[in-house]
């Protein structure tokens, strides 16, 4: 398609900023030296220092990043298993399973596991949000894997085989490590799910296990004040900093 | 590979990962299923749903819960406005996201990666940072509030506020939801050969014409993937209505949580979700068949 109608390119524009003018809005006032999101007063970086100060988000911070470095591993393990049974035998029932917890709305994963850990005895802590995060992301480290496995070269297979690699000899020599990109960037992925998590999270939680969306949203409930742009902010900067890493290893997966 | 080596790789690849998911999964489904029929306990969560007395078994179980959905009209208002807000949010997303898709799709090869990336890039950031900046710009004493507030006092009309309304919600629905219809959209486009559109025009077809009767057709099934990408998660949420929406705004999902958290009746908590469940897999399988219509481009 080479002609291009300026009307469509205008609106294509009017939507780019649709999409970026809200976070930029976010970012601008985390440096506005007054407490209403309103107008600009001065700069400031009162507000980041004020984070650092709290205990509660520092705690929560924390929490984040062991849950998400425990799901990403587990998920990793899991997934790469998954990914790579789904394209050797493609069952439909196991694609079904994996891809299942991405098709359903996040808060039929949380309530069903809430009853379920509840009636299990399980209790609700930072144990089981890992255990309800693996169950989201699983699928998404299986399709990466999967995507990567599609694009393999069987030959290299069939020639450790003929040079008598037993298979596990020829998993772990050459299917592994042509996997090894794919199994990254679905591990980071998975990561990146993890620590955004909110809604999953806020069923599986218990007492003392916050997570920083959790934080977020019990200070958004109460009120709306520049710590959160200064938060936000962070969050921001650190999403940016794991999707720029993320494309170096696989473009496609960031599009799936 | 022997087969018996064969056999041993696939129950190692297999065995792991179904197994998680049977455990933490499909077994919540089925226990929230359980649920539904059980009795809700004297302090939230469940009461036993069977009893050994005397060595004899006896379950106790109910219909109640689903009654209750049919008691009032109540819960079937609130799916249909949910239902009603997850479509006007599929509405919108195609609008904004068709002239969007369309630009990409046309422009230089070397460009689309980069245009598609800024088009993914705001999705990443954490959901509720997404939710928050709407707040701020939906603030009654934000810049965009009281400029409409002043082009209301010149026509001579009441104050709007767009926080906790309808507008707000859906708003920030779509400005979630919005990648989800541009990338599927765009997988299709980009794939439209160019000559179609050539010979359309050599033909004497307009502009109109050219778009119309090529390009939407073929697009349809972009579309389509699109609007089940935005509708399944939009039918679900609650945070959006929780935080922008006030008690006017609330959707089925809010409900859910409220009969989870707050009120802690599970089993109604449970019929609840496994309606919601029951429209997302209808509209899994419709998507399905859709996906296969025949001479469709996908």
């Amino acid at each position: 398609m080479s002609r291009r109608n300026p009307f469509v390119t205008a609106a294509a524009v009017a939507v780019y900023a649709f999409l970026y003018i809200p976070l930029i809005v976010v970012a601008i006032f985390s440096f506005n030296d007054s407490r209403l999101n309103a107008e600009w007063v001065g700069f400031t970086l009162k507000w980041y220092r004020q984070l650092l100060e709290n205990d509660a988000m520092l705690q929560a911070a924390t929490n984040s990043l062991i849950i998400a470095t425990c799901a990403a591993i587990v998920a990793g393990v899991l997934g790469t298993l998954a990914g790579v049974a789904l394209h050797r035998f493609r069952q439909k029932w196991l694609t079904a399973l994996v891809l299942g917890p991405v098709a359903m709305p996040d808060i039929l994963i949380g309530v069903s596991l809430l009853l379920t850990f509840m009636l299990m005895n399980i209790s609700l802590g930072m144990m089981s949000i890992i255990l309800a995060h693996v169950t989201f992301c699983i699928g998404f480290v299986a399709m990466a894997v999967q995507s990567r496995m599609a694009g393999m070269d069987d030959t290299l297979l069939e020639a450790a085989r003929d040079l008598g690699a037993s298979p596990w000899q020829s998993f772990r020599l050459i299917t592994l490590p042509l996997l090894m990109p794919g199994i990254v960037a679905g591990m980071m992925m998975a990561f990146t799910l993890s620590i955004d998590d909110f809604v999953v999270t806020f069923f599986t939680a218990g007492v003392g296990s916050s997570t920083l969306p959790l934080e977020i949203y019990s200070m958004v409930k109460i009120a709306v004040t520049p710590e959160v742009n200064a938060i936000s902010t962070l969050l921001m900067l650190l999403t940016l900093v794991l999707i720029t890493v993320l494309s170096r290893f696989s473009p496609q997966t960031l599009r799936s | 590979m022997s087969r018996f080596q064969e056999k041993g790789a696939r129950f190692l690849l297999t065995l792991p990962p179904a197994a998680y998911l049977l455990l933490f999964f499909l077994l919540p489904g089925l226990m929230m299923l359980l649920a539904s029929f059980r009795f809700p306990g004297d302090y939230g969560g469940l009461a036993p749903w069977y009893y050994l007395e005397e060595g004899s078994l006896t379950f106790d179980l109910t219909l109640e819960n689903w009654a209750r959905l049919f008691e009032s009209t109540l819960y079937l208002q609130l799916l249909l406005k949910s239902l009603l807000f997850a479509l006007l949010t599929t509405a919108v997303c195609a609008l904004l996201a068709y002239p969007l898709a369309l630009t990409i799709a046309a422009s230089p090869k070397r460009h689309r990666e980069l245009l598609i990336l800024l088009v993914i890039l705001p999705f990443w950031s954490n959901f509720l940072v997404r939710i928050y900046a709407w707040m701020i710009i939906f603030s009654p004493q934000g810049a965009l509030t009281e400029g409409l507030n002043q082009i209301t006092a010149l026509l001579g009309l009441e104050p709007v506020n767009l926080m906790f309304s309808s507008v707000a919600v859906i708003t920030c629905l779509v400005y979630v939801h919005l990648p989800f219809m541009v990338l599927p959209l765009y997988a299709n486009l980009e794939k439209h050969d160019p000559a179609l559109l050539d010979a359309a025009q050599d033909l004497g077809a307009s502009r109109a014409q050219r778009f119309w009767k090529v390009t939407w057709p073929l697009s349809l099934p972009g579309l389509y993937a699109g609007a089940v990408l935005v509708f399944i998660p939009t039918l679900g949420i609650f945070a959006i209505p929780d935080l922008l929406g006030g008690t006017n705004g609330i959707m089925i999902g809010n409900v859910i949580k409220q009969q989870f958290v707050e009120s802690r009746d599970w089993p109604f908590g449970s019929v609840l979700s496994l309606v919601l469940t029951g429209i997302t897999l209808l509209l899994v399988v419709i998507a399905g068949r859709l996906g296969r219509t025949p001479g469709a481009l996908t």
